[in-house]
């Protein structure tokens, strides 16, 4: 059987004395869309945190295609082919909007650190820049500086950057927080869009968005996935309804 | 003032700036021309020489600074190195062990920028902001004060000497006179001035921006910064060893000044004032530094204090330098509507004039009150000696610098208005 | 004995010198960020000012007004100045402290002239206190000693007994949540910077005439006293304290060694001579290298531990 895209066995991880993730197991397959759901503060962002190799794990083990990553640095786990979005928006604030992308774009297509082949005339590279950034709908900003961008431009950024570079697992950290309504349905059509034949572990709160995305759901709080399946089990799930959903309907 | 806002200017029109740059730098030697001696006037020359070789050393040294955020109190070891290194180089060439004609001689110091420039870098490229910052001040203090211990390769205090002329040359010149270092110096800056600009269109130098704006993003997609710090490093080294090769060409002898702490902080004023967020901006610095170097420090014991207070002026009013200064007015200029400004300039010209004045008045008045009456000076204005031990000149001077800057306070108030205005009704145009 | 008892001791003193001008820049470091270029210079001026009042009102009159003079400058710097820059990062705030440390050094030459000034111990004190193994020991440094230990006492007491001290402390370690705390921030910050300058000031009083007042005084002690700062990591007193006599006592001890690398590789020197570079760096006395280590230390400190001795985060 071939590996899960991403597998996680009993990772735990504390900060000083507290115990924030409190031995997670998941397996996400090839090709899942994956949602995880659950209260602010139970561990989510911390979780991203550790698979994309931001802090190290404190026990578990973290597996990406069957290799594993627990112990890389980022840049490495990025190469390997995953990559994350940001809950608090990373961008390139005072580079313009295209040349945002292009960076995203560079390492994958094996420039590496290259300071002797000009940018002005890799035409391939940029003209994917372009290509990506007329699905991101920023092409009439290509030359504005991407910190004078309005919110949801920056939101479209953030995904446009991570998923640049082609990675096969995609991690988005709450990519329609702060959106009005009309904005997360654009946002929803885009991310459906860019990660088609990927696999996307999401983390979200507009249930619209994580029903209408998802094929899998984890329910994660206080640190611990207390329950995971397709998203009409979820739905009808007890201790889920207590723990979070019930929060929401109430 | 969102200079990035609008769109930038053609690629042409920079073209021909650049053009008629190289076009003054050819010609000024002969601009400057003494028809009756037949020569070219010296000081012009020692002073356009000095200007190319700092143009270098601060668009090398804002390779890290503007580009890569990376702020280095040490830069002028890589330059001194390089320095030190040409001397040994002419030296060699004197007893015929180094067959490298003068002309390239700047190319061997580059080199040797680019070895300690990797082994510094090495170093310092481990850490980022105020700790990278704190590393290079340490390695310039190590490098400044083996400096003064090693003889052998440093000379002690009183440094190394050579001769240029023992270098050949691929033209048959024998750079005797200082008019054709000087040829060599300008054609050195353009090239190197060439290679940084091109760096910075390669995906390194995109990534030195990328890794300067947001270095843990960098990591997420793929990169590793203290690579790309370290790159950025080793290759402003050999920009800043080309610089000190034609620093040793120029003058023949190198001392501790050119790694010195004090060439290291200049480097930062230079390269601030210029502009560290354009790529022009250290050229403007290194050109104004150097001529109030050569021009001002004539007239006054005191013209470094001016040029730090232009730079805290700087730092705390207009973070992207003159080059940012000079980058708001684009769009209004692209947009015609630069004349709206002439009169609130001239107002502006007025308060200004006066409290630079007023301030120049104080600091001259109190240089002249110690060092000028240690050195038995006298402080002449319009022909009329100003006695400083009187009242008199302090109250004008008091009222000129208080009155000047309430004034100044006012109208710049006016003009913020004016400018925004006018730049509001730019961006509803565009709309 | 002798040769370990005497320079422990001025070890120690330059070491409480060093540790009353690093202790405010820690302060200031920690609780805002900045590394403070301009700490140095403040403490050439507080010599200085020291000096002109010793011979307008005497020594006694300037240890008390000069450092307070240094302290309302600080003020003076922190609300019209680095303020105003703070918003531009904290890259701009060290920049402009750093012009105006060239900007007060520039003054300071143009004002008190090149050379040095004489600025002398005082009467008072000018005897030696008691001899050890044949060196005399100046009562002055052990009124230095004094003064740096009681101002030890009260910084002590400063952050332990007291609201604004125990803000300090907190924010030491935790600078972000100063401003959740919901005191004034600002006007902690300016309080903290203008006692950094104070200790400076001090510092400048009685250093000023234990070692030379002119002009390149700054320069030579400010990057030392970073390398203090560093070395005894960020949000630490007790850290700044240790590093500031271990560097005190490495400084003098180094200057009172006389060998050198030769002397201990005697025929490896021999067979590669001392005529060049190689023979030359192993030939050097260590006295003369013992302006190297601080530095060294510093660089290395930095690469593999860059939280510092007893840091509770990463410079
Ligand atoms: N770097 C850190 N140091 C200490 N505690 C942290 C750190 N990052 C997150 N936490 C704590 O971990 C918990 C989970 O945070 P987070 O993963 O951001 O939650 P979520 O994304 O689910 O809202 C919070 O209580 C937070 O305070
Ligand atoms: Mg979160």
């Amino acid at each position: 059987m071939e590996a899960p895209a991403l597998s996680l066995k009993n990772v735990r991880k504390n900060f000083g004395p507290v115990e924030i993730i409190r031995g997670v197991d998941l397996d996400i397959a090839r090709g899942e869309r994956h949602a995880i759901i659950g209260p602010n503060g139970a561990g989510k962002t911390t979780l991203f945190n550790l698979i994309s190799g931001r802090f190290p794990i404190s026990s578990g083990s973290i597996a990406l295609n069957g290799t594993r990553i627990d112990q890389l640095p980022p840049q490495n786990i990025s190469r390997l082919g995953l990559s994350r979005s940001f809950q608090i928006t990373s961008i390139f604030h005072r580079m313009t909007v295209f040349e945002n992308i292009r960076c995203a774009l560079l390492w994958s297509s094996g420039y590496r650190y290259s300071f002797w082949s000009p940018l002005w005339t890799q035409k391939a590279l940029n003209r994917q820049a372009e290509q990506l950034l007329d699905e991101l709908n920023l092409a009439s900003r290509r030359d504005l500086q991407a910190g004078l961008l309005s919110y949801a431009e920056q939101r479209a950024l953030e995904i446009g950057i991570t998923i640049a570079g082609g990675a096969t697992v995609v991690l988005l950290d709450e990519p329609t927080a702060g959106m009005s309504h009309s904005e997360t349905e654009y946002a929803q059509a885009l991310i459906r869009r860019v990660t088609e034949g990927k696999t996307l572990l999401m983390v979200e709160h507009d249930m619209g968005v994580v029903f209408g995305l998802a094929d899998r759901i984890s329910v994660v709080v206080y640190g611990q996935v207390i329950a995971s399946g397709k998203p009409e089990d979820i739905r009808n799930d007890r201790a889920v309804k207590e723990a979070y959903l019930g929060a929401l309907t109430e | 003032m969102n200079e990035a806002a609008a769109k930038p200017p053609k690629r042409s029109r920079q073209l021909w700036l650049w053009a008629a740059l190289i076009l003054i730098g050819v010609a000024m030697p002969w601009v400057f021309y003494d028809w009756h001696t037949a020569r070219q006037s010296g000081f012009v020359l020692t002073m356009m020489s000095q200007m190319g070789m700092m143009v270098i050393f601060s668009l090398s040294y804002n390779m890290l600074m503007g580009q890569s955020g990376l702020l280095s109190f040490g830069h002028a070891v890589l330059f001194g190195l390089g320095g030190y290194c040409t001397v040994h180089f002419l030296e060699a060439a004197g007893h015929h062990s180094f067959p490298v004609p003068l002309e390239l001689i700047p190319l061997c110091a580059g080199l040797t920028g680019l070895g300690f420039g990797i082994v510094y870098g090495y170093i310092a490229a481990t850490q980022r902001a105020t700790a990278f910052a704190m590393i290079t001040l340490g390695l310039g203090e190590l490098t400044t004060t083996a400096g003064i211990m090693f003889h052998h390769f440093f000379g002690g205090e009183g440094g190394i000497s050579t001769d240029r002329t023992n270098a050949s040359s691929l033209f048959g010149l024998s750079y005797g006179a200082s008019v054709q270092v000087y040829y060599l110096i300008l054609a050195w800056t353009v090239l190197a001035a060439l290679g940084m600009l091109f760096l910075t269109k390669t995906p390194l130098g995109a990534m030195a921006n990328a890794t300067r704006d947001n270095f843990e993003r960098a990591r997420f997609m793929g990169y590793d910064p203290r690579r790309v710090r370290f790159l950025q490093f080793a290759l402003s080294g050999f920009f800043a060893g080309i610089g000190g090769g034609l620093y040793a060409i120029t003058y023949e002898i190198v001392t501790y000044d050119a790694v010195s702490g004090a060439l290291s902080a200049n480097v930062v004023l230079m390269t601030y004032i210029g502009g560290a967020t354009f790529f022009y901006g250290p050229i403007l610095g290194a050109i104004l530094i150097t001529l109030l170097q050569s021009g001002l420090s004539l007239l006054s014991n005191a013209w470094l204090i001016y040029v730090g207070v232009l730079f805290i002026g700087m730092v705390t009013f207009a973070p992207s330098g003159l080059a940012g200064i000079i980058g708001a007015h684009g769009p209004l200029a692209r947009a015609g509507r630069l004349g709206r400004l002439l009169v609130p300039y001239l107002r502006l010209s007025i308060p200004a004039f006066a409290t630079l004045i007023g301030f120049s008045g104080a600091v001259e008045l109190t240089s002249f009150l110690t060092i000028g009456e240690a050195q038995g000076k006298h402080l002449v204005l319009f022909g009329e000696t100003i006695q400083v031990w009187t009242p008199q000149p302090w109250i004008v001077t008091a009222i000129l610098l208080i009155g000047g800057g309430i004034w100044l306070r006012r109208e710049c108030r006016a003009f913020a208005r004016i400018w925004d205005d006018l730049n509001a009704d730019l961006k509803d145009r565009s709309l | 004995m002798e040769i370990v008892l005497n320079p422990l001791l001025n070890g120690f003193v330059y070491g409480m010198l060093l540790f009353m001008l690093a202790s405010g820049l820690t302060l200031i470091f920690s609780m805002m960020g900045v590394l403070n270029f301009a700490h140095a210079g403040i403490y050439m001026i507080g010599a200085y000012v020291a000096f002109d009042m010793s011979r307008l009102i005497g020594f006694w009159a300037a240890l008390i007004v000069a450092p307070l003079v240094c302290a309302a400058i600080g003020a003076g710097i922190e609300v019209w100045g680095l303020r105003r820059t703070h918003h531009n990062g904290h890259i701009a705030e060290l920049l402009f402290t750093f012009g105006l440390f060239f900007i007060i050094e520039r003054g300071v030459q143009m004002v008190w002239g090149m050379l040095p000034v004489p600025y002398r111990v005082p009467a008072l004190l000018d005897f030696p206190l008691f001899r050890l193994y044949g060196v005399d020991f100046p009562a002055y440094r052990a009124f230095m000693l004094l003064i740096a230990g009681g101002m030890l006492l009260a910084i002590r007491l400063l952050l332990t007994r007291t609201r604004v001290g125990l803000i300090i402390q907190a924010s030491l370690t935790h600078p972000q949540m100063v401003s959740s705390l919901g005191h004034n921030v600002p006007r902690v910050f300016t309080l903290v910077f203008a006692g950094g300058c104070y200790l400076a000031g001090l510092a400048g009083v009685i250093g000023g005439n234990y070692q030379v007042t002119e002009p390149a005084m700054a320069a030579s002690l400010g990057p030392i006293v970073f390398v203090v700062v560093v070395f005894g990591g960020l949000g630490s007193l007790s850290g700044c304290f240790v590093s500031s006599i271990v560097i005190g006592m490495v400084q003098t001890f180094a200057v009172s060694i006389d060998g050198s690398l030769a002397d201990l590789l005697g025929p490896i020197v021999a067979w590669i001579g001392t005529d060049n570079l190689a023979g030359e760096i192993l030939s050097i006395p260590v006295s003369r290298v013992g302006p190297l280590l601080p530095y060294a230390m510093m660089v290395g400190i930095l690469m593999f531990r860059p939280r510092g001795l007893m840091g509770t985060r990463d410079t």
